[in-house]
């Protein structure tokens, strides 16, 4: 299922929904949204979970996968909470007008 | 294609739709947090699906508990930890983390996997080596400027950084075709893929190194969009299509965001990556250099006791929020400064300039949780033509982007950079700590005008003596009176 031509067709569609995923941002959210985008880019986790279950016994292999885990999740788990710490901030300044 | 294969693609597909949505949704105001709600469901969703294919074993199951455990204890309390005033520092932190697991993917890949790799695996290997630790490096030279830990040192503002970093790169380039042909070197099986490594981390701190603190954003972002790029290849590398497709997505949306930011500060990408840091090259004019406070002639400085007698008879008051105000934590102080006003008949407003603090939206932030209205933050093309009828500027520790400077001086290094026309309002107090030269490393002009006048203090304090003062004075007692 992963053959090369594969491969490069999903990279290449990949890109091209990025590229149309982000248009007008306002500046406002500029922060947000690249932490929230730093945190996705931690889906490096999925190489890392690869990385040790199919690490078949090397103590080497197992190692080195969970230490790039490690860095991979500090990313996600991080990210996406800073990200909502900052957001957060915003939604409470909408239904905090009345108080 | 078993039932089960159809069950994990299943979850595969659902998982880049969701992440799809949730940068999409990320940049719409209404939905950005429930779309990061959904981007980190998408997350968790693509990790239990692919357990289920995988089917780690029990030592394996092991490993995963430690890593995990590890890496999201530590993301967690950072999180938490880490006050709003640092944000940008954090997201360079996590995202040069981020960089180093697909750099350590790679490697381990290299070094340790036995299975015989062919061309393509190999090229993967060398492209998420060189861009996960270009990442990584340069990450956190970006923190370490952005703490200021990290200077800029003289020589990475002359021509000799070029040669460095261009050597650098050949010497990557040369470490990678080795690499990927599998050309054998004697005694040396793995001399190129180290070669590699070095050279490429040198790189990302090299490229970095002379970029100056008010771009630094901007970097921020492009090094995210790497880190994209590099978990693509690191996707390459241990054959996830869903890693693929959801690195291929960050790294070209993290572009469109750089480029984005680049214009809301008319800066273009090439003159960020390459042009050095703004105003330490004697580009003439009024170049001060950090901290340096000889430029200044005409500088008139008053007390806080002054500064609230202007304000007491004020009928319109705008705030300029700047890093000075971040760093003093005096946001509520600002807010209770500007209630008092209100109570007083004044009309107060702020203006938030886009590249305001350290990165874009961070006064946005910093004020939201003071509280402040919304309606009163009002961007720079909304606030510019409301100066000129605008009796008193307060100018909270921003410098470079209230500097008349931009407008109207060519030789200036700021030139063209849109900035707040504060120089059209009657009176102008600006609070800073010192007189010396913001984040660009250049002089104000604005400090020299006439009608401006400096009040020297921390941000914070200044505040709360202006709410003394005008307190003493009678006002916020006789509301009723006022109004």
């Amino acid at each position: 299922m992963n053959s090369l031509d594969q491969a490069l067709w999903v990279l290449l569609l990949g890109s091209l929904l990025g590229l149309e995923l982000i248009g007008k941002v306002p500046p406002t959210l500029h922060t947000p949204l690249m932490s929230g985008a730093n945190a996705i880019s931690g889906i490096t986790v999925l190489a890392s979970i690869t990385l040790i279950a199919k690490a078949d016994g090397s103590t080497a292999l197992l190692l080195l996968g969970a230490v790039s885990l490690g860095f991979a999740l500090f990313n996600v788990i991080g990210g996406f909470l800073v990200t909502d710490r900052m957001l957060a901030m915003f939604s409470r300044k909408k239904s905090g007008a009345g108080s | 294609m078993s039932a089960f294969d159809v069950f994990g693609y299943g979850i595969d597909l659902l998982a880049v739709l969701l992440l799809a949505l949730g940068l999409k949704g990320l940049s719409k105001v209404r939905s950005a947090r429930s779309a990061n709600g959904l981007a980190a469901l998408a997350m968790g969703l693509a990790v239990a699906g692919l357990l289920i294919q995988l089917q780690p074993s029990a030592t394996a199951w092991l490993w995963i508990a430690v890593g995990t455990t590890a890496g999201g204890v530590l993301g967690l309390l950072t999180a938490q930890r880490v006050p709003m005033t640092a944000m940008p520092e954090t997201v360079a932190l996590f995202n040069g983390c981020g960089g180093m697991a697909s750099l350590l993917v790679a490697l381990a890949v290299a070094l340790f996997d036995p299975s015989d790799s062919g061309l393509v695996e190999r090229i993967s290997i060398v492209i998420s080596v060189f861009v996960g630790a270009i990442t990584f490096s340069g990450s956190i030279v970006a923190m370490g400027k952005l703490q200021g830990w990290i200077g800029t040192p003289g020589w990475t503002q002359s021509s000799v950084r070029h040669a460095v970093n261009i050597t650098l790169a050949l010497a990557s380039l040369v470490g990678g075709v080795f690499m990927a042909s599998a050309t054998p070197v004697a005694g040396l099986a793995a001399g190129p893929l180290w070669l590699l490594v070095v050279a490429s981390t040198l790189l990302g701190i090299g490229v970095t190194l002379p970029i100056g603190g008010a771009d630094m954003p901007v970097v921020i972002s492009l090094l995210n969009s790497y880190s994209g790029v590099a978990a693509a290849a690191a996707g390459f590398v241990v054959g996830s299509q869903l890693l693929i497709v959801a690195g291929a997505m960050v790294g070209a949306a993290g572009l469109i965001l750089t480029q984005v930011m680049c214009t809301a500060m008319n800066r273009s990408l090439v003159s960020v990556l390459f042009g050095g840091a703004l105003g330490a090259g004697a580009s003439g004019g009024h170049v001060g250099g950090g901290g340096d406070e000889a430029g200044y002639t005409r500088i008139v400085s008053c007390s806080a006791e002054e500064c609230a007698m202007a304000l007491e008879t004020a009928e319109r008051v705008v705030f300029v929020p700047g890093y000075g105000l971040a760093v003093a934590q005096a946001q509520h102080a600002l807010r209770e400064l500007a209630k008092l006003l209100e109570a007083n008949g004044s009309e107060v407003s702020y203006a938030i300039h886009p590249v305001a603090g350290r990165m874009p939206g961070h006064m946005n932030v910093l004020l939201a949780e003071a509280d402040v209205p919304y309606e009163q933050l009002l961007e720079m093309d909304t606030i510019n033509p409301e100066f000129p009828r605008t009796d008193v500027v307060i100018v909270l520790g921003a410098n470079d982007v209230v500097n008349p400077d931009a407008k109207t001086d060519p030789s200036s290094p700021l030139y063209g950079m849109p900035v707040l026309e504060v120089d059209q309002a009657r009176q102008v107090f600006v609070v800073k700590r010192s007189l010396g030269a913001g984040y660009a490393g250049i002089a104000n002009a604005l400090f020299e005008l006439p009608q401006t006048a400096m009040v020297f203090g921390d941000a914070k304090a200044v505040l709360q003596q202006l709410c003394t003062e005008l307190r003493s004075q009678g006002v916020g007692s006789k509301v009723a009176v006022a109004a």
